[in-house]
């Protein structure tokens, strides 16, 4: 047997200590680091995120026959994916995630999946974000439930300690624990007699009257988050590649406005201190491309957003978390057009200042055809619960046994990671 | 009590000046009058066919294909920043589409069958902020799902997956089976180039799935109707071969823009799916599944729930999905009398409003409250981007959502208030806000509701107050 397939599918956590020695000497240092309370912004890549482009597995023997035009190269030769240790790499399209990685503040997830098995879009979402081991079954969603188990320390004076960057609440951050949404058109124009009389007319109605009352305090906030802005920390610091494939479609430059409007948001006086984001395009059934094409461009896209949200949070990106999901990975082997199917293990990431990074967490299973769920999917080996655990547990400090009870039941198999943030 | 009101106000698309008068003889006969026949689009805007359009939509993409070796061989940097002539070719028709919808919906005098065209439209949903179907997405409304809408589902469905916007939407036209005349042909090429040896040829041929998973997942069976990752695959492999018309070299055949089975990517022979093996030839054997998917208690129960939850409640009530879901299994599909039993059933005649309106629902009751019908794309375009559902995007093949959670977050109620105040704005010459709030609301109209607009600042101020209150915003 191939010794490197072997060294793979040995059930162990890889961790690259290459990468971890070069952290020190990158631009962690462009960040002070002060105190104050954490940050979370939790993205979420709607479609189905194909994790072997993003994190492809380049060392493993099976990955290019399976992924075919599709497969990302090893590090070093043209459109090579960006190296992260002897196994796996970046997409040459996350420049900013990349540079993130080598200053330690990026961990890479792959073979990762929530518990759901089945390959619908929308039940993998509820399951993603209702923190439960099946579709149905709540109508709120784990974020929320932490909200309200946040201790008291942290800042945020504001009932409000969470917004969602869309017109409408996702059900990641539906429940009883208020939260804000912003989208970035403000609504700066509406005449304040007219929202004065509004809420009049909705004294008796209260679920207009609670929502309006919502926007009106949003509105405020937003206001004071952008006499703020512009302070950014990074933004001297580095210049701005361009995106990989040099195309900007509308999509992708909303995804920056959307990070630009959390980043305000949260930098301002009694900001929140949770923020979600979504992101959507990620269905890739045709014509996916590999280096360059139309998944490229997205996760440049993306890429751009997470740098934009990094440099808009400024002093505040030390003791921030960004956790980039999706609701499952996508078939091991390349469609008959040019695109990928629906999955099961996929990957995940986490960012930020807070972050102990420069790492991949991947208990790799291989591609070998044996090793694939139901022949034709990664196969997971790690429960995205073990991640969201341990974000909350060691960064947000919800208290474990609410972590284990309310927030994920049905849980106890999936055991929060260790180690995951800076102390 | 509210009969009126609630044959207009909620199983219509709102009142305009004269609906409620006119309904009020015998509410549920309205209704049922509105049940007979295709449903053609109300208004005056003249739409291309998707044959047209896709005409138009081969020589754009054979001009870009042009642009872009003249590019490359210049070397220039960036051709696709440049003008692109698909986008170029597909914009008119979208524009007329959207244009066409908000037209008939505001004009129609058969609301209710209106809604049901919505209602299919989004059950069916294809998404236009997909490049390849920008232009084609309207048409799967205006031309599958118009003229089916009180016939049989069997029939609806079947032209519905037969469209071409379906099958561009869910990558269907290029779905190959591996042992297909395409594939084999392929095979025996690259063996001979390597001398006779058996090896892999240049372009590998194989399904793509996305269409078979969505029509049982989305628009027949539901998510738990019974079916395995195997019959996905098996479905998969029946309808390899629907197509769309007009290609080049082994692609060519049928006409450009209208569904084309393409015999030499079908996968040949007998398969089994849930069970059945289906021994048709050809395109026939996936129709033969469609006729018995549409036959199924599961089919009966999804469709059921989800008429039930357009139309009644959120969630949605047992009794009346059980009811409805009845006469879709003892008629076989019948709509007409799927949507009589929908009339039916008591919970429909609640006189609490319990649906959220959706955007698209707010902009058509407005309309039609105001009794204006858009001459522009641009009177409306704006409109739908500010609210959050801009037309024939849903984004996903699940369609929009239809439960108020969906839609009901603060920023989107204060982009309703800034909508409805610029509309307000436009709109308030010759309006007396008190017998317009009777005009569109009958007596849903509430009396803290009047004594607003009576005191408000401006005519526009009371035109904004009616529009946002909360028995305008629910139907």
């Amino acid at each position: 047997m191939n010794p490197f397939y072997m060294a793979l599918t040995r059930r162990r956590f890889i961790r690259s200590a290459g990468a971890l020695a070069a952290s020190a000497a990158l631009p962690h240092v462009l960040f002070a680091r002060t105190g104050g309370s954490a940050r979370l912004v939790v993205v979420i890549l709607r479609g189905a995120l194909d994790g072997l482009a993003a994190v492809p597995p380049y060392a493993d023997p099976h990955y290019a026959g399976l992924h075919r035009e599709l497969a990302i190269s090893a590090p070093g030769g043209v459109d090579g994916a960006l190296a992260l240790d002897n196994v796996f790499g970046l997409h040459p399209s996350f420049v900013f995630l990349h540079q993130r990685y080598l200053a330690g503040e990026l961990v890479v997830f792959n073979a990762v999946a929530s518990p759901y098995r089945d390959r619908s879009h929308f039940d993998g979402q509820n399951v993603l974000e209702n923190g439960l081991t099946k579709p149905i079954g709540t109508a709120d969603g784990w974020l929320n439930r932490a909200l309200g188990a946040l201790p008291r320390t942290h800042a945020g004076n504001g009932t409000e300690r969470a917004v969602a960057i869309s017109q409408n609440v996702p059900l990641i951050l539906r429940g009883d624990a208020p939260v804000m949404s912003k989208s970035p058109q403000a609504s700066a124009e509406v005449d304040q007699d007219l929202l004065a009389r509004l809420a009049d007319l909705y004294s008796k109605d209260e679920w207009f009257s609670a929502r309006l009352s919502e926007a009106v305090q949003t509105d405020k906030l937003a206001d004071s988050g952008a006499d703020m802005a512009g302070q950014s920390v990074m933004s001297g610091g580095q210049a701005n590649p361009s995106p990989q494939n040099g195309v900007k479609p509308a999509a992708v430059d909303r995804v920056s406005g959307i990070a630009r409007m959390a980043a305000t948001l949260m930098r301002s006086d009694d900001g929140p201190e949770v923020a979600v984001i979504e992101a959507s395009g990620w269905d890739t059934h045709a014509n996916q491309g590999g280096a360059r094409g139309a998944l490229a461009q997205r996760l440049a896209g993306l890429d751009t957003a997470l740098r934009v949200l990094a440099e808009e949070l400024g002093s505040l990106w030390p003791q921030t978390a960004v956790l980039i999901v999706t609701e499952f990975g996508r078939t091991a082997a390349m469609n008959g057009t040019r695109g990928t199917d629906h999955g099961t293990g996929g990957c995940a990431f986490l960012a930020g200042g807070a972050v102990r990074g420069g790492r991949v967490i991947a208990d790799w299973p291989g591609l070998a055809p044996a090793a694939l769920l139901d022949n034709r999917d990664l196969r997971p080996t790690l429960d995205l619960r073990s991640v969201f655990k341990a974000v909350l547990d060691e960064h947000m400090h919800v208290d474990a046994k609410t972590l284990a009870t309310r927030i994920f039941p049905d849980s106890s198999g999936a055991r929060p990671l260790q180690g995951l943030m800076r102390a | 009590m509210m009969q009126t009101e609630i044959a207009v106000l909620r199983f219509g698309l709102g009142a305009r000046p004269g609906d409620l008068p006119a309904a009020a003889d015998d509410p549920r006969a309205w209704l049922t009058a509105q049940l007979k026949g295709a449903v053609q689009l109300a208004g005056n805007t003249a739409l291309a066919p998707s044959e047209q359009i896709f005409t138009e939509l081969l020589a754009a993409r054979e001009q870009r294909l042009n642009m872009r070796r003249e590019a490359a061989a210049q070397s220039a940097a960036n051709p696709t920043d440049r003008f692109n002539p698909v986008r170029a070719a597909y914009l008119p028709h979208y524009r007329a589409q959207v244009l066409a919808r908000a037209q008939s919906a505001s004009l129609t005098a058969r609301p209710f069958a209106e809604r049901l065209v919505h209602f299919w439209t989004n059950h069916f949903a294809v998404s236009a902020d997909k490049g390849a179907d920008f232009g084609v997405a309207g048409t799967l409304e205006n031309e599958a799902i118009r003229p089916h809408v009180n016939g049989r589902f069997v029939d609806l469905l079947t032209a519905v997956e037969q469209h071409p916007a379906m099958i561009g939407f869910l990558d269907n036209q290029y779905s190959v089976g591996k042992d297909s005349e395409l594939a084999q042909l392929a095979a025996r090429r690259a063996a001979r180039s390597r001398g006779g040896a058996p090896g892999k040829p240049r372009r590998e041929f194989g399904i793509n799935e996305n269409l078979a998973r969505e029509i049982l997942e989305l628009h027949t069976l539901g998510v738990n109707g019974g079916y395995t990752q195997r019959d996905v695959t098996s479905f998969a492999q029946i309808i390899t071969g629907w197509s769309i018309g007009g290609g080049k070299a082994r692609l060519a055949g049928g006409i450009p823009g209208r569904f084309y089975f393409r015999d030499n990517l079908h996968e040949p022979g007998a398969k089994t799916f849930l069970g059945k093996t289906y021994y048709e030839e050809g395109r026939r054997q996936g129709e033969a599944v469609l006729a018995d998917l549409s036959r199924s208690p599961a089919t009966a129960h999804f469709i059921a729930t989800k008429l039930v939850r357009h139309f009644i409640a959120d969630e949605p009530p047992p009794a009346a999905v059980e009811r409805v879901a009845r006469a879709f299994l003892k008629t076989g599909g019948d709509l007409p009398r799927v949507y009589a039993a929908l009339i039916e059933a008591p919970e429909a005649w609640d006189t609490e409003m319990r649906k959220f309106k959706t955007p698209e629902d707010f902009v058509f009751s407005t309309l039609r409250a105001l009794n204006v019908s858009p001459r522009q794309p641009e009177e409306v375009l704006h409109s739908f981007d500010l609210l959050g559902q801009r037309q024939y995007t849903p984004g996903s093949p699940a369609g929009w959502p239809d439960t108020a959670k969906a839609w009901d977050g603060s920023d989107a109620l204060m982009h309703r208030v800034l909508w409805a105040s610029r509309v307000a704005g436009r709109y308030e010459q010759g309006i007396d806000p008190v017998d317009f709030a009777t005009a569109s609301l009958g007596a849903y109209a509430r009396p803290e509701t009047v004594t607003a607009l009576k005191r408000a600042a401006s005519a526009s101020q009371a035109l904004a107050l009616l529009l946002m209150s909360p028995e305008f915003q629910r139907r």
